[in-house]
């Protein structure tokens, strides 16, 4: 089964193809481009290349896995509506993971901080123990950290001097094959297909007026 | 190409979610879902709202626009989809999810000008539109005049707002009066019982001394704080506002310049026909007043029904309709959502 993995909850605009099997995964091709403003223009050419690289016709796919987040919003929204409208045309099923446990399941054993950029000087986070989340995931200031032994996900880039653990700059966006990995389970049993809704952790911003302004001030 | 094209649009440049399917001139479906009461309580549309709306409500509105035109998407030509201008955010929810159509379905796929669908929306009415035309376009976010040499391929921007836009003015007085929020309709309604020559509010921008620099622009900034100081200062006297009054009078003053100046721009460039799109073109009182005007002048107007008015995914479809007819070249796969798109690109070339 023919699997494409779309994730947009970081700068990274990430398309993946991965073939599920009874025996397990195997990775067919990623690509990523790295621009915080551009996921509007990037992803759709990514899935199309990706795609014709490797002699896949849209309806040879079985299922598309998205990650859901969190991450900022705009972008976020960029792959969740890309998913969504694909998964309708080709009427296959999308199921939804969180981004920062894409990044748990590929920083392997042991107790791992996921960390990405949030903006306005926050970061999305998630604690991981051998894989599975523990805590999170949440939104705040950067932290020390006490529990865990190290930081993946660009969060760790930006703010390592805070955390006061060490950084695996190989591991800093989601990777599709982890994603997949995440919703093996749900495509293996063919389960009903789930609605793409965002992570997003923060309220828009916005005030209800309280009083008539005056037009005059 | 075929001369009757099926085509697909999608809208999501404000607080609309909209998909409409258009064959040739003919409407096929046009599917609507609106966060407008989701903004009500903030007296405007919040952008952050409007984009977490319109990714809800994306496949829902799809669905029920294929069921109801009888088609599925292996079916249609093409889809178009507002690519700008509008809210940032709103429009690149749309773009995406039309790429994802396109890119699932092996469609092209068309990034189209926001402000020439509400033009090309008319021809599902009135059929084809006669060139050159005049367009006026009046909305919460646009007050524009046009002028349509090509509906596919060249719209010149004749004037426009230097300030706020036509139906933000109705809102803006619409809760100076607490009448809510959008103001337009309940304006338009509380209107019909007040006196429209009761006060005589300024006509923004009509001056001798200002019709050199902006012969075809509008203000309604000036006409919002007037409305504002003649409103407070009852308020300060004690004495009752006449909403009724004021909301007939305010909606002549905007009425009276907008159709003195569409109907300018149609003499100035030797055009007989005129075409008002925009929410706020549901306006009784413009259609109206435009009418009366136009026949002085033996011009034509030709209005589209109240919801073809308004911001939805049938003038999307079309004018993709039109463009796929024309032969005009799909966009690309990388086609941008651009908040500020030109006037003059009515549609992104590939
Ligand atoms: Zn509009």
């Amino acid at each position: 089964m023919l699997v494409l993995a779309l994730d947009t909850a970081t700068p990274a605009s990430t398309a993946a193809l991965v073939e599920v099997t009874a025996d397990g995964l195997r990775g067919v091709a990623e690509r990523r481009t790295v621009d915080p403003r551009a996921h509007g223009e990037k992803l759709a050419p990514e899935i199309a290349a990706i795609l014709a690289d490797h002699d896949v016709r849209p309806r040879d796919l079985t299922a598309i896995v998205a990650g859901v987040g969190p991450g900022p919003f705009t972008g976020l929204r960029v792959g969740l509506a890309t998913a969504a409208s694909m998964a309708q045309a080709l009427d296959i099923p999308t199921y939804g993971v969180c981004s920062l446990d894409g990044l748990g399941r590929a920083a392997g054993p042991g107790r791992v901080l996921v960390a990405t950029d949030a903006r306005r000087k926050e970061i999305y986070w998630a604690a991981y123990v051998d894989g599975e989340r523990v805590e999170g995931p949440e939104v705040s200031k950067p932290f020390p950290v006490r529990e865990q032994e190290r930081v993946v996900g660009e969060g760790g880039l930006k703010y390592g001097d805070i955390f006061g653990v060490p950084v695996e700059e190989h591991l800093l966006y989601p990777p599709g094959a982890a994603l997949v990995a995440l919703a093996a389970d749900r495509i293996s049993r063919a389960a009903p297909s789930e609605p793409l809704t965002p992570l997003y952790l923060r309220r828009p911003d916005a005030v209800e007026p309280t009083t008539r302004k005056s037009v005059l001030t | 190409m075929p001369d009757e094209p099926l085509v697909l649009g999608i809208e999501t440049s404000c607080d609309e979610t909209g998909v409409g399917i258009v064959r040739g001139h003919t409407l096929l479906a046009d599917a609507l879902a609106s966060s407008v009461d989701q903004h009500a309580r903030f007296g405007g549309v919040v952008p952050e709202v409007a984009s977490r709306a319109h990714l809800e409500a994306i496949v829902p509105t799809m669905r029920r626009a294929l069921d109801d035109a009888g088609v599925t998407l292996a079916d249609v030509d093409a889809i178009a989809v507002t690519s700008g201008p509008g809210l940032a955010g709103a429009l690149l929810v749309g773009v995406a999810a039309a790429k994802g159509y396109a890119l699932a379905a092996e469609k092209p796929v068309y990034g189209v000008n926001h402000l020439a669908a509400h033009v090309a929306v008319d021809t599902l009415e009135h059929g084809p539109l006669p060139e050159p035309a005049v367009a006026m376009l009046v909305s919460g976010g646009h007050s524009s005049l046009l002028l349509v040499d090509d509906l596919t391929t060249g719209v010149t921007p004749l004037g426009a707002t230097i300030d706020d836009a036509a139906g933000e003015a109705f809102d803006k007085v619409a809760r100076l009066l607490g009448l809510g929020f959008p103001g337009g309709p309940v304006i338009d309604r509380r209107a019909r019982e007040g006196d429209p020559g009761k006060i005589a509010f300024p006509r923004g921008l009509t001056a001798l001394k200002d019709l050199a620099a902006h012969r075809f622009d509008f203000s309604f900034s000036g006409l919002k704080t007037a409305v504002a100081r003649w409103v407070e200062a009852r308020e300060r006297d004690g004495e009752p506002v006449p909403v009724a009054d004021v909301s007939a009078s305010f909606q002549e003053a905007v009425c009276d310049v907008l159709t003195a100046k569409a109907i300018d721009a149609c003499l100035a460039n030797g055009v007989r026909t005129l075409v008002i799109g925009g929410g706020v073109a549901a306006n009784s009182r413009l259609r109206v007043l435009a009418e009366q005007r136009a026949e002085k002048h033996k011009i034509a107007v030709r209005v589209p029904r109240p919801s073809l008015c308004t911001d939805n995914g049938a003038m999307v479809a079309a004018l993709g309709s039109r463009l796929v007819a024309a032969g005009v070249a799909p966009s690309r796969l990388d086609l941008p959502a651009d908040s500020s798109m030109a006037l003059t690109s009515v549609s992104v070339a590939g």
